[in-house]
């Protein structure tokens, strides 16, 4: 199964991805802009995304809060993200709403700035202090969202500050911030439109150019600074971080070779082989056999810039110690990098790892809105969207010779680094 | 350049719930089939009628760890030998319990489909039910109650049932059992519950995706021909399971010193899904606290930034389950939000919404109602609920006409006759020395304040 893929580009510069699929009345409309947290100037950690609660506070045409509104009258779902790399907005429409998710789209890219004032930027500077209280300070393990890419990624890398941003950064942010933000990077000639699912190509192309076509295209994005990393870590890295957690947790991040490049997949492979379903090597071992943990997952961050991480995310069983849990990890990856069997990666782990991949990639094309967004992804990324259709395959191409050879090269204990969060106040970690 | 207005809507393109046929094998046991052939794709799901509701304060959780360890193994394959062979077919068992049912499903793709469903056969039939696996899960249970009691979120839905139901009904406990009940359970407990309600008789089997329902059929009867035995449904006392802990309203803080936020729960006793309110209930909550554009989610997050989100809810289960105010403040703001709350209950209750607020809601759940629906394991899901509560077979498809004949007098109606200030349980996860005081203030009834490993539902 293909997704269709047509793909041409505006005067402006905006890149449009049709996808036809007539199944059911259902039409995504998926908008990436290149901007994410990575193009924040220093100050302003966090300011990405709080120029996208912004988006939703109004446009020209369009009163705060209305988007939502309009969206959900109509019968629609919509929302946006904030990536290190990339901000996303969309919605899922019934199909005869096309244009009204398109009018709303192209009215916040043409002309947000007149609706920006002071008091909203107020307000979601709040909410968004209440999103980093809920989800980060008031949650267990919360920071290790900032914690581990500051630890994984040099102070001066694009990737090492937090996504979610300090107070005080968000203290700091103004509504010239705004204008400059949305001046420099919301321009037709850095984003990628997708419109997948049911609707008539020749309408949907006037529907775009009307919206669309009139906006004048930026003035050209500043670069990002080398993202270029040497291949591994060049030695161990750990933090310890005591918290109010009942039960030990460790994240072994490993650096590997950027998402989507030649040596990416058997990253990603190796992470289904260790920890994608109860099967995987550290679920077997740590939750199964040796019971030390409740939760063994790994899975790659999916960065397309320099390199991307490979993270092992394990949770101890309440009373397992900090370093029983740290060592029952590294003997895992130590077994997957010594040559031969039963140790190395065998050929029915492989395939294992594959038929996974393969069941969740078919249950989620089935969305018109996952779909859209797989191909925003890949025309940002690699500039052709088409090239969604040959992931299956360029993992299937992964042997186990390349899974030893990515083992060899990337889990060794010159490119570990450890985040260990530990229980605060407990008696372990008082006679520890 | 000039500004294009507002654009108009084209013509909706008709939309049809999937066709699900139903038939009924030779042991009895029911199979419902929905075509979608879209993708080479297929969701089973096993609905088996034992649930959490039917089950004794003691033994709470018995469902729940059943349904868990039905899938680690069978008489002829053990866990770690099911896991492969299912792994191996690219999918994997999920086996759940729920207050009304339990059930075990998977999706794979269309090729793998036969021997997938064989293993589920085996598990369904003959579950091991390995001493080592129970314990295992047993441990891995109560370790998931630890870390729900150690965050604030899980750890305020947890004491808001224990509170607002009285300490003896099985609602005051969760779905999984309490760490008391659960450490009660064991392999007798489980062999037992498995033959007592997984039978042909309990059981109905849900194909939904690319499958024809002469095939689905066929393969349930191959399979399944030979399970017979005595299996029960499990029984519950609706009103025993959902009693109210007081009529009255009540404060209560659950203490997290230093806590930079207050996760709030405002609620009461709601109303079984049979009741005949029940979509009217559905839009009225969708205006009150549902929406991103509902009343208490524009008060508190769009016009005071008190939170990143605010919300309404009621559980719907065949007894009574929970309504609740849901979020989580700034502990500074914790009291004006409590204020905020009840002024948007009282002003549901005060007057008809506009017209123009309940076509809102009402146009959004029946357009939204195709996004639903997209993918073969909702389908599968909205039918095992369907099917769980009873419903009529035309559910489905008279749903949408049924949502937009709703208007402002069926929603004030709603309003004033389920929700009820007077019994509200002011639930506060925070900072107790920090936000006591204040909420006292309000002087909405009575305060108490709690350690937060304090459990009402095992209270000596």
């Amino acid at each position: 199964m293909r997704i269709p893929v047509t793909t041409y580009t505006l005067a402006n510069g905006l890149r449009v991805i049709l996808s036809e699929d007539h199944a059911t009345p259902v039409v995504a409309v998926n908008l990436w802009y290149h901007v994410g947290s990575a193009n924040e100037r220093a100050g302003r950690t966090g300011f990405a995304h709080l120029f996208e609660h912004m988006l939703f506070q109004g446009s020209a045409q369009v009163a705060a809060n209305e988007h939502f509104e309009l969206v959900q009258r109509a019968g629609g779902t919509l929302n946006g993200s904030t990536w290190l790399d990339r901000t996303n907005y969309f919605e899922t429409m019934p199909s005869h709403q096309l244009e009204l998710a398109l009018w709303l789209e192209a009215d916040r890219m043409a002309r947000l700035l007149p609706a920006m004032t002071q008091e909203k930027l107020d307000t979601q500077r709040d909410v968004v202090k209440n999103e980093r209280r809920w989800s980060v300070d008031n949650q267990p393990y919360g920071t290790w969202w900032e914690r581990l890419p500051a630890l994984c990624f040099p102070p001066e890398h694009p990737f090492h500050h937090s996504l979610i941003g300090s107070m005080e950064d968000l203290s700091a942010a103004s509504l010239e911030d705004v204008a400059t933000f949305f001046r420099t990077y919301y321009t037709p000639d850095n984003a990628v439109l997708t419109i997948a699912g049911d609707f008539d190509p020749a309408a949907a192309r006037t529907m775009v150019d009307r919206h669309f076509a009139a906006i004048p295209r930026g003035t050209g994005r500043p670069p990002l600074p080398a993202m270029t990393l040497p291949a591994t870590f060049g030695g161990g890295r750990r933090e310890v971080v005591e918290d109010d957690v009942v039960a030990p947790r460790l994240f072994l991040a490993f650096r590997v070779p950027a998402a989507g490049s030649a040596g990416w997949y058997a990253a990603s492979l190796m992470g289904a082989v260790l920890g994608t379903g109860d099967g995987s090597r550290l679920a077997r071992a740590l939750v199964r056999e040796q019971r030390i943990a409740s939760a063994a997952t790994a899975y790659t961050f999916d960065l397309a810039k320099g390199s991307d991480l490979l993270v092992c995310d394990v949770t101890a069983h309440p009373g397992v110690t900090a370093d029983a849990l740290e060592a029952a990890v590294l003997a895992e990856i130590d077994r997957v990098r010594r040559p031969d069997a039963p140790d190395a990666v065998q050929e029915a782990e492989r395939e294992r790892a594959l038929a996974l991949l393969e069941t969740s990639w078919v249950t989620a094309l089935q969305s018109a809105g996952a779909r859209a967004d797989k191909l925003s992804q890949f025309a940002t990324y690699f500039d052709d969207p088409a090239r969604v259709n040959e992931e299956p395959a360029r993992h299937a191409a992964v042997r186990v010779a390349d899974l030893a050879a990515f083992a060899a090269a990337s889990l060794g204990p010159d490119n570990r680094a450890a985040l260990l969060y530990v229980p605060r106040h407990t008696p372990a970690a008082e006679a520890a | 350049m000039t500004v294009p207005p507002r654009p108009t809507p084209g013509v909706p393109r008709p939309y049809e719930f999937p066709d699900v046929v139903r038939a009924t094998l030779s042991t009895g046991m029911r199979v419902v089939v929905v075509p979608m052939p879209r993708l080479p794709l297929v969701t089973v799901l096993g609905l088996i009628d034992a649930g959490a509701s039917g089950e004794t304060n003691a033994e709470a959780g018995l469902a729940a760890l059943t349904a868990r360890t039905l899938v680690e193994g069978t008489h002829s394959l053990d866990g770690a030998a099911l896991t492969a062979r299912l792994e191996g077919l690219g999918t994997s068992l999920g086996g759940a319990a729920d207050w009304d049912a339990s059930s075990v499903h998977f999706t794979v793709t269309r090729s793998r489909l036969r021997a997938a469903f064989a293993l589920f056969g085996e598990t369904l039939r003959t579950p091991a039910f390995a001493a080592t696996e129970v314990e295992r899960l047993r441990e891995e249970r109560l370790a998931d109650l630890a870390q729900q009691l150690a965050e604030p979120r899980g750890l305020a839905d947890q004491r808001f049932n224990g509170f607002v139901y009285a300490p003896n009904t099985r609602f005051a406990r969760p779905v999984g059992g309490t760490v008391g009940s659960v450490q009660a359970l064991d392999r007798a407990a489980v062999s037992r519950y498995h033959a007592a309600h997984y039978g042909a008789a309990t059981t109905t089997l849900l194909f939904v995706g690319d499958i024809r329902p002469d095939e689905a059929v066929a393969m349930a009867e191959e399979e399944f021909q030979a399970w017979r035995n005595s299996a029960q449904p499990s029984a519950s006392a609706p009103d025993a399971v959902a009693r109210a802990a007081t009529s009255s309203r009540r404060v209560v803080v659950v203490e997290k010193p230093g806590a930079p936020q207050s996760e709030l729960r405002i609620g009461h006793v709601g109303v079984p899904r049979s009741h005949p309110d029940h979509l009217a209930i559905v839009v009225m909550n969708a205006i009150l606290g549902g929406l991103f554009s509902s009343r208490i989610n524009l008060n508190l997050r769009e016009r005071h930034a008190f939170t990143y989100g605010a919300s309404s809810g009621f559980d719907w289960r065949r007894a009574a389950g929970p309504f609740a105010v849901r979020t989580a403040v700034k502990t500074e703001v914790t009291a004006r939000a409590v204020e905020e709350i009840l002024r948007e209950l009282d002003g549901m209750r005060a007057a008809p919404p506009s017209a123009d607020e309940v076509t809102l809601a009402t146009d959004y759940l029946a357009g939204v109602f195709p996004i639903r629906f997209e993918s073969t394991d909702a389908v599968a899901g909205a039918l095992a609920s369907a099917l769980t509560f009873g419903l009529a077979e035309d559910w489905f498809l008279r749903y949408r006409d049924r949502v937009r004949a709703i208007g402002p007098d069926e929603v004030f109606a709603a309003a004033q006759a389920h929700l009820d200030p007077t019994r509200l349980l002011v639930l506060a996860v925070g900072d107790g020395a920090a936000i006591t005081e204040s909420l006292d203030a309000l002087a909405l009834g009575p305060l108490t304040r709690h350690a937060s490993d304090a459990d009402p539902a095992e209270a000596p």
